[in-house]
């Protein structure tokens, strides 16, 4: 349970001359899920784009599964098992449904695990099979959600991890959100994630950490975490 | 009436030419999102590496096209690479005057090397032929099924092959693109070799209609094909063969009709401005997105 996949160690980043993460450490098990939670501006985006090689950090370590990923660049992470679902879902408007599930498997080579794959997610989210002949621009917010974590499994990845998924959805698609975080979890791949939703991202976490203006100013177990006074007061809303 | 079918015939092969170099233009606007001022110049190298086979070792031809794609190819690579991939990043108008930098160096070096008087690259000796009473240069039609065919090969690999999605998916979302695992670079350099590869070709198909090159060869076709790539909207691949079309049947009915022939130029352009007016991306364009 406690072995380390991904280790983020006292990472510096920096938006020009503003310091956006003030040398942050925290460490994601295999098979976990692990939140990020905090305000807007926190830092939580940042640091999920220093891990998958959209930024660098200035200083500071980061190791999954045993190799310095610090400087690998952003389209080598996927062939290592880390896939990122950005915020704001980013699929590629101009294209199919069933070409953006084939650009998720772009770094896979053989053709019957991307088959295998396109089955998996069509089974996953039958939507998209309904839909796969379809521009993604025309789908809606919660169908392109669940293209972007169809379009992430179709990597073989062993992390996902999620910029706030349930971004701009109606409560009821929230909780399929959720409900399919927790089936990627039960598909034994380990979850890193950030959410506005706190509450919601606490409920399915094992770990969570506090971010505060580039800062980790807590850390524990989820459940701990949603019965503190004070995550509840300032992130609970309770 | 078989006047009015040549001159068509005629502007469909070199609205043809057009759209080759105006794909360039609007595939690397839509990858690398810039506009490559030094595409025209392309051409021109092309057609030099064309003169030194045919003109200077007298080789075949069919050699000289072979070379002049080659050469073009690794051309727009390595210009890609020397010149515009630092520039990553970079504000667009560094790239811009970098392009036009890219351009002036490649004029200047031809006039170095092959002197600015213009030469002859004498290709085949093309012959007319006679269909139903009109008589046609074979060149025009040669040109103009070798265009449909590369058009339409290029539209398959886009929408059909991962490279092609690949390219879709960088010129939406570069950022999301490296997400799947796309390497940006690569792509951008796939792009331009494509794109300096039709180029070659473009300069090949003007050279069969007038077999003299000099080291401002590409300058006017390159603005022409950039003013196709701009009326069918930049960024579009059809559009860009829309384009190139619509400014080869002009300029060819202009210059066919004797009062208007020496303004074949001036109504070419003005296309543009009544395009721009009427539809300001462009005939396929992109409206521009609103953000929700």
């Amino acid at each position: 349970m406690s072995e380390a996949l991904l280790q983020v160690e006292n990472i510096e980043v920096y938006y020009g001359l503003i310091k956006a993460l003030k040398g942050i450490s925290f460490t994601v098990n295999r098979g976990e899920v692990v939140s990020l939670i905090g305000a807007n501006g926190a830092g939580k985006t940042t640091t999920l784009h220093t891990i998958t090689g959209l930024l660098r950090p200035k200083v500071g370590k980061i190791t999954y599964n045993g190799q310095d990923i610090t400087k690998v660049p952003a389209h080598k992470i996927v062939t290592m098992g880390v896939v990122h679902v950005p915020e704001g879902r980013r699929v590629f408007k101009d294209l199919s449904v069933y070409d953006n599930l084939c650009l998720g498997a772009y770094t896979v080579q053989n053709k019957e695990n991307i088959a295998d794959n396109l089955a998996m997610v069509y089974d996953l989210f039958p939507r998209l099979e309904e839909r796969k002949n379809q521009m993604s621009g025309t789908l809606s917010g919660g169908e392109q959600q669940m293209l972007a974590m169809g379009r992430a499994l179709m990597s073989n990845p062993e992390m996902i991890v999620m910029d706030e998924p349930s971004m701009g959805l109606s409560p009821l698609l929230v909780n399929e959100v959720f409900k399919i975080i927790e089936t990627v979890h039960s598909r034994n791949i380990t979850v890193l994630l950030v959410e506005q939703n706190s509450k919601k991202a606490l409920a399915v976490s094992d770990r969570a950490y506090v971010l505060e203006t580039g800062n980790i100013i807590m850390e524990g177990k989820a459940s701990d975490l949603a019965n503190d006074e004070r995550v509840k007061k300032a992130y609970l809303g309770a | 009436m078989s006047e009015i079918i040549s001159t068509i015939i005629n502007g469909l092969s070199q609205g043809g030419v057009y759209a080759l170099i105006a794909l360039g233009y609007t595939m690397v606007y839509g990858i690398a999102k810039m506009l490559n001022f030094a595409h025209g110049d392309i051409i021109m190298v092309g057609s030099y590496a064309a003169f030194v086979v045919v003109g200077m070792m007298s080789s075949s031809p069919f050699l000289a096209i072979f070379i002049a794609v080659v050469v073009c190819t690794a051309l727009g690579i390595l210009v890609e690479r020397l010149a515009y991939r630092p520039l990553r990043g970079a504000p667009s108008l560094s790239v811009l005057i970098t392009a036009i930098g890219v351009s002036y160096l490649l004029q200047s070096l031809a006039q170095i090397i092959f002197g600015a008087t213009p030469v002859m690259v004498p290709m085949f000796d093309f012959k007319f032929v006679d269909i139903g009473g009109i008589s046609i240069k074979i060149q025009s039609l040669i040109t103009l099924a070798v265009c449909a065919v590369v058009i339409v090969l290029l539209l398959f690999v886009i929408k059909k092959t991962k490279v092609g999605r690949a390219m879709v998916a960088v010129s939406e979302d570069r950022g999301a693109a490296q997400l799947m695992g796309v390497n940006v670079n690569r792509t951008i350099a796939i792009t331009f070799a494509i794109g300096s590869a039709l180029a070659a070709l473009a300069g090949i198909f003007s050279l069969f209609v007038s077999p003299v090159t000099s080291p401002t060869f590409g300058a006017l076709p390159g603005i022409k094909a950039f003013v196709a790539a701009v009326i069918g909207g930049i960024g579009s691949i059809p559009g860009a063969a829309i384009g190139g079309i619509i400014l080869g049947v002009v300029e060819q009915f202009a210059l066919s009709v004797p009062f208007l022939s020496p303004y074949a130029d001036a109504i070419v352009f003005s296309i543009l401005i009544v395009v721009l007016l009427v539809r300001p991306t462009g005939i396929l364009g992109k409206k521009q997105r609103e953000k929700v």
